[in-house]
């Protein structure tokens, strides 16, 4: 069903309506049929599935105790077995609880990073389009000016200026990835300025702060949610790929990205594992987001969305 | 007739098109200051500077000799002349020497630039002509299985991050069968007039295959979306009615619909490209720029080669834009007189 696009009347309860129709925006087969479980119900359902996994992951890795991850070299260098499923590494540390510690650390990492970046975008992306005509300018040569250079690159430069580590890697993150997102948000917040209420309320002599607050920003909300969940995956994948670098965070840390900078190192003498199944977990761990994203903006925004 | 007019002026110049470009190239140019100036002001805001690496490295030293070395290098001069210092040198040609190499930075980058460039117009070729026909494949076969499964794939790589692709291939390929070599651009002890052509193909497979898993799935998807419009359109409807079969309607249509907009992204993802050419190269430890970029970044002491990359990076970029930009107005002809 992926790619379809979705009509808000349908509520066929096989939930297959759209895709036997294929793209059909105006025929009237839907209806206001009231069916109790229809597929918004069905994709609050999954939503509500996904986020209670991720949330699971999140709390099995904080819970975990630290002397789980302790150096026990009679057990070191384990290919995957029933006791240890993802295998030891060099120090006889169990990879299982190292890659759960470490995407619950990426988790982490991620919803400050992506709600930083999303923030940023929010306020860029509103005082653009409320401003005047200079201020859109500036914002554009800006947005311009932080497309022109590689993301890595220059989330790589931040984090030198912040003396690297965790801060410099967050800051970088959330500096370079607003950007998308507040395009989008200027678009959307230009298109109801021209909308009535608002020059109703411009009559009335409400002030420009007044009515981005009031009349704009409620609108923006569900964009905001939206675009700050589909921002996580691209934050967490730079997370673990400039800690991979040496940029992010430190070795002590059980980040996925050290992991599999150390796991570089094992490679070539055959212990493969050590890199796929943390790799593996982090792009399910992604996946997992991105669809999470994605149902939310088809609840959010029947109209637009694809599921 | 409008149409026949602007067929008509094809290759010809106006001067309204001249100007908007020169405003174009203004923009671009005032953009490579304002990074050059970003990029300085984080890399001199560092708190790891010539000094604080200079003391860690030299424990007691007398403060004679850090006087001497804030001499020369200049810290105590103000940021801004330090910058208009080495925007001068950036302008004339002398881009400072690299700390790591010991020689010119400009040198460094050149050398560094030719691998790099082999490296990522390989990914860019081979990512543009995989994406674009997985793109056909998944259009022709639209929602049936061969849509499905490949469309899976495309998303699932979507969500891949760059440097662990690399590693998996470098896992299955190098040491699990033993295919290719562990990385570098050359053969270890081979004297470099004697690298055969096979053997440097031979080690940029890999560094390649990785860097084209950025974006060929991305770029497959949107040529899907573009060419399943075209098949919903009214022309197709048509071209269908007259008995055209499906081959006739998707090399007829299809594909110079879905043509420009594929050129236009591939272009454009020249950025991301770069980006990920550091994980790629870091990985397989290939000597270009990206893998220069991160190891004078690591130092945090070679901050000349670092915005010699950082500012090579940005030309790059803007040259891939500025190419999409030419190229979208070259070959779509309905965009001709609208600049």
């Amino acid at each position: 069903m992926d790619g379809m696009r979705l009509d808000r009347d349908c509520t066929d309860d096989d939930g297959k309506c759209a895709a036997k129709r294929g793209y059909t925006g105006e025929d009237g087969k839907g209806g206001a049929k009231l069916v109790s479980w229809n597929r918004r119900t069905g994709a609050a359902a999954w939503a509500g599935c996904i986020f209670a996994l991720i949330l699971a992951i999140y709390i099995a890795g904080a819970l975990m105790p630290d002397g789980a991850l302790r150096a026990d070299f009679a057990k070191k260098s384990l290919p995957p077995s029933l006791e240890h499923i993802f295998g030891t590494d060099f120090l006889g540390r169990d990879m299982f609880v190292r890659t759960v510690k470490g995407l619950s650390l990426s988790l982490l990492v991620g919803t400050v990073a992506s709600c930083g970046a999303a923030v940023i975008a929010l306020v860029v992306g509103v005082t653009a389009a409320m401003g005047r005509r200079w201020v859109d300018h500036v914002v554009n040569w800006i947005i311009d000016l932080f497309m022109g250079v590689p993301h890595t690159v220059l989330i790589i430069l931040v984090s030198i200026a912040l003396s690297r580590g965790a801060t410099g890697m967050l800051a970088g993150i959330a500096l370079t990835h607003w950007v998308g997102l507040a395009r989008i948000i200027r678009g959307e917040v230009l298109q109801i300025r021209s909308a009535e209420y608002i020059a109703v309320s411009r009559g009335f002599g409400k002030s420009a702060p007044w009515i981005a607050v009031h009349h704009i920003l409620p609108h923006m909300v569900p964009q905001f949610f939206v675009g700050l969940i589909l921002l996580f995956p691209h934050a967490i994948m730079h997370e673990s790929g400039l800690t991979f670098l040496g940029f992010g965070l430190g070795p002590e840390q059980p980040a996925i990205g050290i992991i599999l900078s150390e796991s570089m190192r094992y490679i070539s003498g055959g212990a493969a594992y050590l890199a796929i199944l943390p790799g593996l977990s982090l792009v399910l761990l992604v996946l997992l987001i991105d669809r999470l994203g994605h149902t939310l903006r088809y609840l959010l925004e029947p109209k637009e969305a694809q599921l | 007739m409008g149409k026949l007019k602007s067929w008509g002026i094809r290759g010809g110049v106006s001067l309204g098109k001249l100007k908007s470009w020169g405003i174009y190239i203004g923009r671009g140019v005032a953009l490579l200051f304002a990074v050059s100036a970003l990029s300085f002001a984080l890399a001199s805001a560092s708190p790891i500077n010539p000094e604080t690496r200079y003391r860690l490295s030299h424990p007691g030293v007398s403060q004679e000799n850090v006087t001497k070395m804030r001499e020369y290098w200049g810290i105590d001069e103000p940021p801004v002349g330090r910058y208009l210092g080495w925007l001068g040198g950036l302008v004339r040609g002398e881009w400072g020497m690299s700390t790591t190499y010991r020689r010119p930075v400009l040198d460094v980058i050149g050398e560094r630039f030719s691998a790099s460039f082999a490296l990522m117009a390989t990914a860019w070729v081979l990512s543009g002509l995989t994406g674009f026909a997985m793109g056909c494949v998944m259009a022709a076969a639209r929602d049936r299985w061969p849509d499905r499964i490949l469309r899976r794939i495309c998303l699932f790589l979507c969500s891949v991050p760059t440097f662990w692709i690399g590693l998996v291939l470098l896992a299955v390929f190098s040491a699990n069968l033993g295919w290719f070599p562990f990385g570098l651009a050359v053969p270890p002890g081979v004297r470099a007039e004697s690298v055969t052509l096979a053997q440097r193909i031979h080690h940029l497979a890999l560094p390649a295959l990785t860097l084209s898993c950025l974006s060929f799935a991305n770029l497959a998807l949107h040529v899907r979306e573009k060419l399943v419009d075209v098949y919903q359109s009214d022309y197709v409807l048509y071209a269908r009615a007259r008995g055209e079969c499906g081959a006739q309607i998707l090399f007829g249509h299809g594909i110079r619909n879905a043509l420009v907009p594929a050129i236009i992204m591939q272009f454009g993802s020249v950025s991301e490209l770069f980006g990920g050419s550091v994980f790629a190269e870091s990985v397989f430890s290939y000597p270009g720029l990206g893998s220069a970029l991160a190891k004078a970044g690591m130092d945090a002491s070679d901050i000349p080669l670092f915005l010699g990359i950082v500012m090579i990076s940005a030309v790059f970029i803007f040259a891939g834009n500025l190419t999409a930009n030419i190229l979208t107005q070259v070959i779509d002809p309905r965009t001709k007189g609208v600049g």
